[in-house]
């Protein structure tokens, strides 16, 4: 009887794993199960309208209309749309000066509220004001400040005595490229200053002390280490700006629509332009795309920017 | 090379004094340990003297010249942070060149003296990594050859030892001192460690709430505290106190508490009756027939010595003994202190009341 009763304990029953088992247990597997949901998303919402995009371009496709390939025929055509190039050119002028001095203003205001002083809590909430009023909102209460006839800046000077007529903010080529950009810095600057602020608060104080022993000026603190030691945040801040700024399209629109006479088009709002509004899907498409390699040039430049700095590395090799 | 005197500083953030006027001579080359306890104002001294904090009230001179308005830079110091703070995007001979680069130095002369620092501290093959490439030791090695490099009137250290592992520590303690030995370089050393102080110093200030409670060579202040706070910061394991009175009718003796009998050399004059404290250092106890009974609580051999926790009096005592006594919890012994080697202190003040 016992031997009965051990014989039968000893001897569980083993079988073969399945491949169901084996997907449900194995690491790789496994680390692909978990990843799936993000992928989807990725999938769907992201990789999915760029393909479709970019096979748009390659068709002739209208609203209500199923296209066909007609391979390079758009961009063909956009090589010779001088509204096209104006649009290349003030979309490179618009997010040129926008970031440098977006740049330069969120540097500045960072390097101030780093600062010990009065109240500096709620400053730096109010900082943060402009970035968290909604795009649309804000472009219309630029809308106003900028208007033709009932322009508050306008009012301002007029009162002061300084012009004798109304600025057209938005009706002159010059004025209305000024506008869009200064709205733009006003939305933008807050991003900046912020995150550079989380940066220059990294930056160990005892640096600063062992610097103004060794002789270091304000200037030369700024220079030699506070600079440097906030490049990475930098280049990261700069391309997120740099393609924010890109790829603007909600402030323009509201603001402009692209006027006066094109000045203030920028590729985003051309391609809307032309795809919803007049229903050319495949030309927009072709703008929109038109865009991937200046962004790709923009990731590049911060990649190569990111990956020089050795000293970050904490690899032991000589 | 030069003298810093501290006289009568002060020190003040917002109604809250922290330090209480504070003297401190301090002699050309000498090597001057601040030790205390956390939050007794020896840091916000050496920052004073740095020129990272303000003066409230006092003056500091180093060498001849009051320092009090004059800038960091041109103070003639270099320091040695806690954390290092040496810059992490620099190599090891940018960070000891950046003084004398910011002076605007031909890097000729900066090579130079790089060279020659690195070489005092071994550094030569490490000068062209980054600090996240070195270990604790070499970082607190490079923090020192950025203060060698500027020759500097006076070498301050605020606790830079506190980062590294206990056997390191020893290892850098020791090179510190060869380094004071071979520059010669009037030196403010910081720390809470009274063994680094110890070992370390030529002169020792003890400071403690914002005062200095004593200062003197190592020896001085176990020998002879001034009181009762420096008798038991200084020294390791720490001195055992004993509340009681003196007897100084016939001979001199001490009733401890539970009226245990403790010798005494002399009583303090007009002292009979007199509440005080009995201080006695773990190494003066010695086994003896006419010592006090204790009862043995806890033993702790370390090999060269052992450490015996016992009861006396009905208060736990620490003793050290370097004779290997075979000793087990509940025995009784009779400890006796070296009546040459006690101090007494008074009750109140703390004060030292033997000579």
């Amino acid at each position: 009887m016992a031997d009965v009763v051990i014989a039968s304990q000893a001897k569980p029953q083993f079988r073969e794993a399945s491949a169901w088992d084996q997907l449900k247990h194995n690491r790789n597997w496994l680390g692909f199960w978990f990843m799936l949901p993000a992928m989807a998303f990725l999938i769907f919402f992201l990789a999915y309208p760029l393909g479709l995009g970019i096979w748009l371009s390659f068709t002739d496709t209208r609203i209500g209309r199923v296209g066909q390939f007609i391979g390079t025929e758009n961009y063909e055509w956009l090589w010779d749309d001088a509204i096209f190039w104006l649009s290349v050119f003030n979309t490179l002028l618009y997010t040129f000066v926008a970031s440098a001095l977006k740049f330069a203003i969120g540097l500045y205001l960072a390097l101030l509220l780093n600062e010990n002083m009065p109240f500096k809590a709620m400053l730096r909430a109010m900082v943060l004001i402009p970035f968290i009023v909604p795009t649309v909102l804000s472009a219309l209460a630029f809308w106003w400040i900028f208007d033709s006839q009932f322009s508050i800046i306008s009012w301002s000077l007029k009162h002061l005595g300084l012009i004798s007529q109304n600025i057209n903010f938005l009706g002159d080529t010059t004025w209305a490229r000024i506008c869009v950009i200064f709205a733009n810095i006003w939305r933008g600057v807050p991003f900046v200053a912020i995150t550079l602020l989380a940066g220059l608060q990294t930056v160990s104080p005892s640096l600063y002390e062992a610097a103004t022993l060794d002789g270091a000026t304000r200037w030369q603190n700024f220079r030699y280490i506070t600079y440097p030691l906030l490049t990475p945040i930098i280049a990261v801040v700069m391309t997120f700006s740099v393609l924010f700024t890109f790829t603007d399209f909600q402030l323009i629109w509201a603001m402009t629509r692209g006027g006066p006479v094109n000045a203030t088009h920028l590729m985003a709002t051309l391609s809307y332009q032309r795809a919803i509004i007049a229903g050319q899907l495949g030309e927009g498409a072709a703008i929109s795309s038109a865009m991937i390699p200046f962004l790709l040039a923009a990731i590049m430049v911060s990649w190569f920017g990111l990956q020089r700095r050795k000293w970050q590395q904490g690899e032991n090799n000589d | 090379m030069s003298s810093v005197h501290i006289r009568d500083v002060r020190k003040s953030f917002g109604n809250f004094e922290v330090l209480h006027g504070v003297t401190i001579p301090i002699e050309d080359g000498q090597f001057v340990v601040l030790v205390g306890p956390s939050g007794c104002g020896k840091s916000t001294l050496l920052r004073m003297l740095a020129g990272l904090e303000n003066i409230t009230s006092g003056t500091i001179s180093i060498g001849e010249r009051v320092v009090n308005n004059v800038q960091p830079k041109e103070r003639d110091i270099a320091m040695v942070f806690q954390n290092y703070a040496l810059y992490p995007h620099m190599t090891v001979a940018d960070n000891m060149g950046f003084s004398l680069k910011l002076r605007s130095a031909g890097s000729d002369e900066i090579n130079k003296r790089v060279k020659r620092a690195a070489e005092i501290l071994a550094l030569t093959p490490l000068l062209d990594r980054y600090p996240r490439q070195l270990s604790g030791g070499q970082r607190q090695r490079v923090a020192m050859g950025r203060a060698i490099v500027r020759d500097p009137q006076v070498f301050l250290f605020d606790e830079p030892l506190s980062n590294l592992d206990a056997k390191l520590r020893v290892a850098m303690r020791t090179e510190i001192k060869e380094l004071h030995q071979r520059l010669k370089t009037t030196t403010v050393y910081v720390t809470h460690d009274q063994i680094e102080a110890m070992t370390m110093a030529d002169k020792i200030v003890v400071m403690h709430d914002g005062i200095v409670e004593q200062m003197g060579t190592p020896l001085e202040l176990y020998d002879k505290p001034e009181n009762q706070f420096v008798a038991g910061f200084i020294g390791s394991p720490a001195m055992n106190f004993l509340k009681g009175h003196v007897r100084s009718n016939g001979v001199a003796t001490f009733e401890g508490p539970n009226g245990v009998k403790l010798p005494l050399k002399s009583a303090p004059t007009a002292s009979d009756g007199k509440p005080a404290v009995y201080g006695v250092r773990p190494e003066h106890f010695t086994i003896a027939d006419d010592g006090a009974e204790a009862e043995i609580v806890v033993v702790e051999p370390t090999g060269s010595e052992t450490q015996v926790f016992a009861k006396l009096g009905g208060e736990q005592v620490v003793a050290v003994f370097r004779e290997r006594h075979q000793f087990n919890p509940g025995d009784k012994v009779r400890l006796k202190p070296d009546p040459s080697l006690v101090h007494l202190f008074d009750e109140g003040t703390g004060k030292r009341l033997n000579a």
